[in-house]
């Protein structure tokens, strides 16, 4: 493994703790709030790790929502991460299975959008620098997002509401999103699916997500066909 | 109150069904080659997922039980705008900066 680029991935990871303290500490708060125990809300967090899914599931379990109903909503609310996994095959794909199984385990929207903007750019990496750069960047997440799950527990005070950290999220995923529109087709990609987020708002079980991003997918597939048969026609004239 | 067993029960299950599906792609197929239109599409991946995450955020805000605040898509703009010119700090610094600075203004 090499140190050069674990280091690399920590450094460019390291920004997103300012948005995982506020967030993790919610989370612990809420979920103490919800009457769990200290042992409850920390099994949460580190069997999980994905914050979105974890609040679903624990509105729904105090909601005294079916359990199934609870999981299914909350397995919903993850199904992003299967598009992950599968645009991470090319770049991390060579590593050993329980390295896989590792990096699947650690695998945040933080992490998957660090890393594949750095995959991306030149110069290119080997493909053993890939997988240090990714284990440093979550290394400076997860430390933070065990940690403050368990300080917002163990402090059990919201966050006062004047400070608006609800915000926090979405100006992270913004600012995850901005580096990686680095061409017209990744452009129309982003518009297309802000777009069908919000016209597909109203589908059960967040499923509204999940179209938009295979829509949006497509879009920039066919922009990227169509300016290589524009580049080509060109050339052929 | 949450009883211990549909706690346990839902955390296990899913802590299991998160990790299969974020093991799918990159544990079962691991270094076999992905066939080209696979690629073309995957390359989409997070502008594809981010935007129609944010999006509803940004104009439905929980915080606001779901009425539109302009003061929070001008900070979400300033945020994009920091973000495609400059860099992810600045772009979370300018966001929330933003949206305080607006609130404060709008008393």
């Amino acid at each position: 493994m090499s140190r050069g680029a674990f280091w690399r991935g920590y450094r460019d990871g390291a920004p997103f703790i300012l948005i995982v303290v506020p967030y993790s500490m919610l989370f612990g708060v809420v979920a103490r709030d919800a009457g769990l125990d200290l042992l409850q809300t920390m099994s949460m967090s580190v069997l999980v790790i994905a914050g979105a899914s974890q609040f679903t599931a624990l509105a729904l379990l105090k909601d005294q929502a079916p359990v199934f109903v609870a999981l299914l909503a909350a397995l919903a609310v993850n199904l992003r991460m299967a598009m992950y996994s599968a645009a991470l095959v090319p770049h991390l794909g060579h590593a050993r299975l329980g390295t896989r199984a590792l990096m699947a385990y650690l695998m945040v929207d933080q992490a998957f959008a660090v890393a594949v903007n750095r995959y991306e750019r030149p110069p290119p990496m080997t493909p053993a620098d890939k997988v240090a750069y990714y284990f440093g960047c979550m290394m400076a997440i997860c430390p933070a997002w065990y940690g403050f799950t368990l300080l917002g527990a163990l402090l059990g005070q919201a966050v006062p509401p004047e400070l608006s950290l609800d915000f926090a999220v979405p100006v992270c995923f913004i600012a995850l999103t901005a580096p990686l529109i680095r061409s017209l087709p990744h452009a129309l990609a982003a518009a297309v699916a802000a777009l069908a987020s919000l016209v597909f708002a109203g589908l059960p079980w967040s499923l509204g997500l999940f179209v938009a991003a295979l829509l949006a997918m497509l879009a920039g597939a066919q922009a990227e066909l169509a300016l290589r048969r524009r580049a080509r026609r060109r050339q052929a004239a | 109150m949450i009883s211990d067993s549909a706690f346990w029960t839902l955390t296990v299950l899913l802590g299991l069904g998160t990790f299969l599906i974020r093991f799918s792609f990159l544990g079962f197929l691991g270094r076999r080659q992905l066939p080209d239109w696979m690629l073309l599409h995957l390359k989409y991946v997070g502008v594809a997922v981010f935007p129609a995450l944010v999006t509803p955020l940004v104009i439905w805000p929980e915080a606001t039980g779901g009425e539109i605040d302009p003061v929070r898509i001008v900070a979400a703009g300033a945020a994009f705008l920091v973000g495609l010119r400059v860099s992810v700090v600045w772009s979370i610094f300018a966001g929330m900066g933003t949206l305080y600075l607006l609130q404060y203004l709008a008393g």
